[in-house]
């Protein structure tokens, strides 16, 4: 009865979502404020009954409803609570779900800030968040039933997939999804402002919080997806260039590259037509990701997830979404008179430049993508494109952007001073260099680990060199210091962490080049060196588990005799799947990991290991996190917020250009 | 959406039930500067049965041989390059994990630098309209002549 209500409810939603996608557009065009009115309601009850739809899963996965063939699928009544709740969006199905109520939170979201903004813009903008939710909702409706019955429901289920049963099931996909599906967002605004016909500064300022949301959580979540892929996967790779991973990678270069443009619109009134065009392709994107992975166009060779009559559904939904928006866009590009004019060298220069590297980035991990795809399909010529190409392309095209980060923070809008900016970031340079000729003489080669990391310094002092030159203008007495550190504006802060962030995760990966590595067979009682450390190993147990068994590696870490600590990494056998997965021994030491897996155990009674010592790795995430915390004091910036509440009306003219950070 | 790492491991667990294991140490040469070789060769070499793995990361049986074979060749005293063409004679191009150059790649590898190419070109075009966009025209003689009484008036 339960599932039967769930069922009812996406029913229920999918036609609220009609009602919402017409009823305040129609409002809008008409200028009718009672039908313009109809859009927050509708969105927020929406939004209840799709949650109502996913609760009524997750209470099936819970209980364990084995009439329901998804629930047979992919759970197991042994299985640990937190999988069972986590294992809702662990599938196709119940991730579509995931996807539509994250969409509907999104649309409340907006329909509960509605009254902040002009009642056309409003009503536009969640009606087409409308369609978006209308066109997935009956996508699952139509091809991915969640909730339909088996004939005879069996006394036990599948299993999730062991490999899925870890905490970064329960963390990565809703945080990702709060990404992608947040540049929903983004998109109903553009197609929002091409359809009201009004594209200003305004709009940036309205848009510019949506979008950082977005990116701060689809920051975090590939992080985290990463981490996840680092402890699971067993050869303590952190990317791999794998087109499921370049799906979440290209959304995020172009809501970076969004975030900058929205800037220079909301400051200066230039870039519309760029910006629009960004805001519709990040979440086209998105959209595109989907379809790639879920069609079983790139997984053709093991066709997990494929099914062509929901690849054709999806492309239908990508047409759709990604034409008519386009259409409208090359309507209405032409209308946009082009706003503020500032030299080559200034704040926007510096902006665009990096709005160039950021998209071509973008482009360049899309065509090494696509390619091989397209070749086959036109030649039948099967080739490869794997991480050689990508860290070669995308990194040529990606990493001049550490340099200009700093001095864009240091140029003036309208027109900079480039000489001035190189002399205040002097300091910056010369840390680098210091701490270049360190690591050299500390870690030595490659000297391409030299070099990143010395990168990678210089865009981390050079993030702060704009702000420490703020606090210490007026002299250095602490009581004025602090005084004007917390009276900097917070999104000062936020842009200096943001930035600061992605240096500190260019110096964990530029670090991985000084990672030490040991494949070996092991005997209880047998030592291994492995970089500064001494690794023994004590012993090999079997431990049960509530729904596998286990093999644990007792593994003592030392150095210069004085023993660091023990690690268990595992490797444990489902038997429900007759499927085993392995769980790396970590231990965090400075920033670096040593991290030991266990893959085999030999019938003579030695096992495999494998073993590395990474250096500086967890800086790698560690600069995520410090990025969604800019994200997030960026947020909280009292202009953002300030000026959304009280501007209910945007000035006919322009915005007038404010004065620079 | 795109289940980010869900599908990747799901594609491996498909391709390899078994525990994820790569280079196994008895494939490991005696001679540690041939083993370097070895693996920065491997590491360039796609497990022809996986979803863009390395065979250096992999544990399909199918990616051990092809690392036997690459060590083997390394043995009998093969440069890295005649390794290479031994490698694609016997499995195409298919194999190698950065494409080589030719007519087909032609597109693929210089996308990055013509897109740059045409994106600073763009952007030097659109500074240079800017420029005269923002040089103001001169004052007309109506103009000028206003603009005196107006100076006069405020004297």
């Amino acid at each position: 009865m339960i599932v039967e209500t769930g069922h009812y409810a996406l029913v229920l939603a999918f036609a609220l979502s009609l009602v919402q996608g017409i009823v305040p557009l129609w409002g809008a065009l008409s200028n009718d404020r009672s039908l313009m009115a109809v859009g927050a309601p509708a969105a927020l009850a929406q939004f209840a009954f799709v949650g109502l739809s996913y609760a009524a899963l997750t209470y099936a996965y819970v209980v364990s409803d084995f009439s329901l063939i998804n629930v047979i699928e992919n759970s197991h009544s042994l299985k640990p609570l937190i999988y069972k709740i986590s294992g809702v969006w662990g599938n196709h199905e119940g991730s579509m779900l995931l996807w539509v109520l994250t969409l509907a939170l999104f649309g409340a979201l907006v329909a509960l800030r509605a009254r902040h903004m002009p009642d056309d813009l409003a009503a536009t903008v969640l009606a087409v968040q409308a369609w978006v939710s209308a066109a997935f909702l009956l996508f699952i409706l139509l091809t991915s039933n969640p909730f339909a019955r088996a004939v005879l429901a069996p006394m036990e289920g599948r299993d999730l997939n062991p490999i899925l049963q870890d905490p970064g099931l329960a963390i990565h996909p809703p945080l990702l999804y709060l990404g992608y599906v947040g540049l929903s967002i983004t998109f109903s605004f553009a197609a929002a402002a091409l359809i009201n016909g009004r594209i200003d500064a305004q709009w940036a300022r309205w848009v510019r919080p949506w979008t950082l949301i977005a990116w701060m959580f689809l920051t975090v979540g590939i992080a985290m997806g990463s981490y996840w892929a680092y402890y699971t996967l067993g050869w303590g790779g952190f990317w791999f260039w794998d087109p499921v991973e370049n799906a979440s990678l290209m959304p995020w270069l172009a809501a970076t590259a969004l975030l900058h443009s929205a800037l220079v619109m909301e400051k200066r009134d230039a870039l519309k037509v760029w910006t629009i065009f960004l805001a519709i392709l990040a979440f086209s994107l998105s959209l595109l990701g989907a379809f790639l992975v879920r069609s079983g166009v790139l997984t053709s060779v093991h066709s997990f997830a494929s099914d062509p009559q929901r690849g054709v559904f999806i492309l239908m939904i990508l047409v759709f979404f990604i034409g008519g928006s386009l259409a409208l866009f090359a309507l209405r590009a032409q209308a946009l008179k082009p706003g503020g004019l500032f030299a080559p060298v200034s704040r926007e220069g510096a902006l665009v430049l990096n709005n160039l590297l950021l998209t071509i980035s973008c482009a360049t991990v899309l065509v090494g993508t696509l390619y091989p795809l397209a070749l086959e399909a036109l030649t039948e010529e099967k080739i490869s494109v794997g991480p050689p190409f990508f860290n070669l392309t995308t990194g040529l095209v990606f990493l001049p952007l550490f340099v200009i980060m700093p001095f864009g923070q240091m140029l003036a809008w309208k027109r900079g001073d480039l000489l001035g900016a190189a002399q205040r970031l002097t300091f910056a340079f010369g840390i680098a260099l210091v701490a270049g000729v360190l690591f050299a003489a500390i870690h030595g080669e490659p000297a391409l680990a030299v070099a990143c990391a010395g990168l990678a310094v210089f865009a981390i002092v050079g993030a702060f060199v704009d702000v420490f030159g703020r606090i210490t203008s007026a002299g250095f007495s602490p009581s004025v210091l602090w005084r004007r550190a917390v009276g900097l504006p917070l999104s000062a802060w936020g842009t200096t962490l943001a930035h600061a962030g992605l240096g500190v995760s260019l110096l964990g990966i530029a670090a991985t080049g000084w990672g030490v590595e040991r494949v070996m067979a092991m005997r209880a009682g047998d030592v291994s060196e492995l970089g500064p450390f001494t690794v023994q190993l004590q012993g090999v147990h079997q431990r049960p588990g509530p729904n596998y068994s286990e093999t644990v590696a007792i593994m003592t870490v030392s150095s210069g005799g004085v023993v660091l600590g023990t690690m268990n990494p595992s490797r444990k056998f489902y038997s429900a799947r007759t499927m085993t997965t392995t769980d790396a021994g970590l231990m965090t030491i400075n920033l670096g990991q040593v991290h030991i897996v266990v893959p085999e155990q030999s019938p003579d009674g030695s096992i495999d290991v494998r073993m590395y010592w990474k250096p500086y790795v967890a800086l790698i995430w560690l600069g995520a996190l410090v990025m969604f915390i800019g994200g997030g004091v960026s947020l909280t910036d009292r202009r953002l917020r300030i000026g959304v509440a009280r501007r209910a009306q945007p000035k006919a003219t322009g915005a007038s250009p404010q004065p620079a950070e | 959406m795109l289940r980010l790492l869900r599908s990747l491991v799901l594609l491996l667990a498909l391709a390899f039930p078994a525990a994820s294991h790569a280079l196994q140490p008895d494939e490991i040469l005696k001679d540690p500067a041939l083993e370097i070789r070895a693996r920065a060769l491997s590491a360039g070499l796609r497990c022809l049965v996986c979803q863009n793995q390395s065979i250096d990361d992999s544990n399909a049986p199918l990616a051990r041989d092809l690392r036997l074979v690459v060590r083997e060749r390394l043995q009998a005293g093969d440069d890295d390059k005649e390794i290479m063409r031994y490698v694609v004679a016997r499995y195409g191009d298919f194999v190698l994990l950065s494409p080589p150059v030719n007519s087909r790649t032609l597109l693929l590898w210089t996308s990055p630098g013509v897109l740059l190419a045409l994106g600073l070109g763009w952007l030097v075009l659109s500074a240079r309209r800017r420029r005269t966009l923002a040089q103001t025209p001169p004052l007309s003689e109506a103009e000028r002549r206003a603009l005196e009484k107006a100076l006069a008036e405020g004297k």
